[in-house]
Order: C-alpha cells, then sequence, then structure tokens
C-alpha cells in the first residue's frame, strides 16, 4: 500500500528533478555579479534621472561601460564612488548637490487671472486653452503636473496655488523640470544665492500691470551688484552664481522683491 | 470530429475558464494592463495547460489507476505543474528577458493557478481520453488567452479616458471584468 506509493512519488520527483536540472544547464544565464552590487549601492528610487528604464537597467549599463559612473544623480558623489570602487575605476570628483527651485512666485494672490478654467487638472492642457488661466503666460500654471512626476513626494501643492519643493526630500533626478510646461523650475546649487524668481520675457509694464512679484526689468540690480553679476536677458534679470558673492543687494534693492 | 470541435468551442467561449468558471482569475486581473505581456501571458499559460493535459492523463491511467493511487492525484498534478512552470520559466528568461520582467510575479505564480490545476481534474472527472484530455488543455489555455487579451484590450483605452477618482484602477477593472463575464454568458445554451 504505501510502497508503490513512495516509489511513484520519488520517482516522478526524480524524474521531473532530472529534468529541470538538465534544462536549467541548457538555458543558463550568466549574469555579472558587479550589476548586482551596482544594484545594490543605488538610490532605488527608480525616479529615471538617468535615463535608463530603472535602477536595474541603469546597473547593466553601467558595468556593460554604456553608462557614466556619475549618472545617478539621486545618489551623487557617494554613490558615483561605490559604483567606481566595485568595477574598479577611478572615483571621480565629488559634485555639489543641486535641488529643484520654483522660479515664480505668482501665486493667486499675486498675479492676475485671465479666464477661469475649470477642465482637467493638468498643466500642459490648461496651457492648451488660451494660453492658460493667468495673465502672466510665462509663471506657474499650478495644476501640479510636477507634483505628480515627483518619484520621492517632494513636491506638493500649497495653499497660495504653487508647488513647494522640500529641499531636504529632492533627489535631483529632473523629473519635474522636465515636465513643467512653462520651464520655470530649475536645477539650482543649494549654495546659498540669491535667485530671480521670474521667467517673464514680456515688458516691465505689463508684467507689473499683472503681477505683484514680476521681474519689471528695470535694472536696478544690475547696477548696483558690486560683482557685476548681474545681467538683463529677455526682460529679467540673470544671476551669473559663479561671480556672485551672496552679498544681499540685489535682494534689498529689487523694488518687486523678486529676487529672493 | 464533432466531439473535438464541440471541446474547442465549449473551452474558449461558452465555459470560458476565466469569465465562465471564475478560474484562473489572478493573473486574468494581474497581467492584463498591456496586450502584448497578457499575450506572453496566455502563451505560457497555453503550453502548461497543454502539456500538463498530455503528462497528467498519462500519470492517471498509467501510473496513479494501473496502481490505484488515485488518492494522490492532487499532488502528483502539482508535481507535474511546478516542474512544467519551472520548466517555462527557465526558457523565457534565456529566450525574452522582457517578459520575463513583464510577468514577473505572475510568471511562478501559473503554479498555483487554478486554471492548469482545474484542467487536470477536471479531464479526469469529464472522462476525456487522451486527444481530448490535450485538445481540452489546449482550448480551455486559449479561452483564458482570449479572456486576457479583451480585457488587456479595454484596459488599454481605459488609461486614456476620464474615470471618477473613486473608481480609478482596481474598481473599474473588476466592473469591466463582470461586464465581460455577462457577456461570455450570452454564449451560454448554444450547444
Amino acid at each position: 500500500m504505501i510502497l508503490p506509493a513512495v516509489v511513484s512519488l520519488g520517482g516522478l520527483g526524480l524524474i521531473f528533478g532530472s529534468m529541470l536540472a538538465f534544462a536549467s544547464q541548457k538555458f543558463a544565464i550568466e549574469i555579472d555579479p558587479k550589476i548586482e552590487q551596482v544594484l545594490e549601492v543605488l538610490a532605488g528610487a527608480n525616479c529615471g534621472a538617468c535615463g535608463c528604464a530603472g535602477c536595474a537597467q541603469f546597473a547593466e549599463e553601467v558595468v556593460a561601460g554604456r553608462a557614466s559612473i556619475t549618472g545617478c544623480t539621486p545618489g551623487g558623489s557617494k554613490v558615483a564612488a561605490c559604483i567606481a570602487e566595485i568595477l574598479g575605476a577611478e572615483a571621480p570628483e565629488a559634485q555639489e548637490r543641486c535641488v529643484a527651485l520654483l522660479k515664480c512666485q505668482g501665486d493667486c494672490n499675486t498675479v492676475k487671472a485671465k479666464h477661469l478654467y475649470h477642465g482637467i487638472a493638468d498643466c500642459k492642457a490648461a496651457i492648451a486653452l488660451n494660453g492658460g488661466p493667468s495673465a502672466c503666460s510665462y509663471g506657474c500654471v499650478g495644476l501640479g503636473n510636477c507634483v505628480k512626476v515627483c518619484p520621492v513626494d517632494a513636491i506638493t501643492m500649497g495653499e497660495n496655488g504653487l508647488p513647494l519643493i522640500d529641499v531636504e526630500l529632492c533627489i535631483s533626478c529632473g523629473n519635474c523640470v522636465a515636465e513643467c510646461p512653462r520651464h520655470v523650475i530649475e536645477m539650482v546649487s543649494t549654495a546659498a544665492q540669491p535667485h530671480v524668481l521670474c521667467k517673464s520675457r514680456d515688458k516691465g509694464k505689463y508684467v507689473r500691470s499683472v503681477c505683484e512679484r514680476g521681474c519689471i526689468a528695470c535694472g536696478l540690480c544690475v547696477k548696483k551688484c558690486p560683482e557685476n553679476a548681474i545681467y538683463m536677458e529677455n526682460n529679467v534679470a540673470v544671476i551669473d552664481s559663479s561671480l556672485c558673492n551672496n552679498c544681499g543687494i540685489c535682494v534689498e534693492v529689487c523694488p518687486e522683491h523678486t529676487i529672493v | 470530429m464533432t466531439s473535438i470541435l464541440t471541446i474547442v468551442f465549449g473551452a474558449i467561449f461558452i465555459n470560458n475558464f476565466v469569465l465562465s468558471r471564475f478560474l484562473g482569475i489572478c493573473p486574468f486581473l494581474g497581467v492584463s494592463k498591456k496586450v502584448e505581456t497578457s499575450l506572453g501571458m496566455g502563451m505560457a499559460v497555453t503550453f502548461v495547460m497543454g502539456m500538463s493535459s498530455l503528462v497528467t492523463w498519462l500519470l492517471e491511467h498509467y501510473v496513479l489507476a494501473a496502481y490505484s493511487l488515485q488518492y494522490l492525484r492532487t499532488i502528483v498534478y502539482i508535481l507535474v505543474i511546478a516542474a512544467l512552470v519551472q520548466f517555462v520559466e527557465l526558457v523565457i528568461r534565456k529566450v525574452s528577458p522582457a517578459l520575463y520582467q513583464a510577468l514577473g510575479i505572475f510568471l511562478p505564480l501559473i503554479t498555483t493557478n487554478c486554471a492548469v490545476l482545474g484542467v487536470a481534474l477536471l479531464n479526469v472527472q469529464l472522462e476525456y481520453n487522451l486527444l481530448e484530455s490535450v485538445v481540452f488543455g489546449i482550448a480551455g489555455a486559449l479561452g483564458f488567452t482570449l479572456a486576457l487579451v479583451i480585457m488587456a484590450g479595454i484596459r488599454e483605452r481605459l488609461e486614456l479616458v476620464f474615470i471618477p477618482k473613486a473608481m480609478r484602477g482596481v474598481p473599474i477593472a473588476l466592473i469591466v471584468a463582470g461586464i465581460l463575464s455577462i457577456a461570455f454568458m450570452g454564449f451560454q445554451g448554444m450547444m
């Protein structure tokens, strides 16, 4: 009674087992152990900042030498050094950490509305309708496309209708920069420095008529800057970060409080 | 010949494994986001179901029945299915790493797919001969693939339309599955 049961089950197990053993040799694939090691040290957010479909693919590309060692921006120089160690390459120089910055202060109180928008909550869709709901055609639309693409939830929608970026959480993947249809989000260094929070190319008179915080291209900051680090481009002040010494004079003189 | 045709149409449309018998629901909902992956899943399941029908029928008649070991049926069938799934997994990983990644956890889960064990047990219950068993297995799997591909096609289109917030994701998928099942119920009583 027991014997045939044990023999038949055991025999079947043995047959299938040996067939699988044969198949696993026949269909074996070689995996470079380095890929696994690189994957371990990566940030693991699958954010896509490196241009690959995910961390696993980036690890493969790096080991194959098709991607740069410094490709993982969220991991920064620490991860780059780890990858370099695994691959036996020279450690790259430490890079400055960058974070996303919203270069617009046109919230629902400071900027005038052109029309009321009741469509789907998507910045690109809102712009497609008559150039967007606000009177400024360069500022933030405030419908949160950047919030949706952030892989680490560092961006939230503020009460004033502008996205808030948590500098601590930002992994500098650049997804929001690429997504923003108005290009008002930029990657900036974390070093203490004033920034011009306006991207409007409109003439000063028009900017002042629609927004309380827009750059009116008055040129006061250009004149007052002791380092000559500020210049005008397309009706907006631009600060050359390599010359700026963070004296703060431009922040004080700006009549519209655009420089912060 | 007529009986074979009856089995084929019965397994694909009238008693569709997923939509009428409610077997193999988990990959039906899990791998039906893209037509391409659902086709891959369907092919893997077709192979496993066809092969397992063949092997289990042989085992049933030449081992289990011969030594009156029918009480071991479930465990022997699971052994066969597990070995076949393992084999399919090895092959897919070698031949198509992309499909392997897309199927993910649902590939080894074919082992416990009730459609696969279901077809093997139904073969015994319905007292099919070898040819009928294999045909039933393959036709059942084709029905499964059909359900998966239809579902994936609908879900691909659902991505593009406005769905109320509370219904997005799984709720709308389950409702679609229910409506599909109603549609397939229309085949009932055709033969």
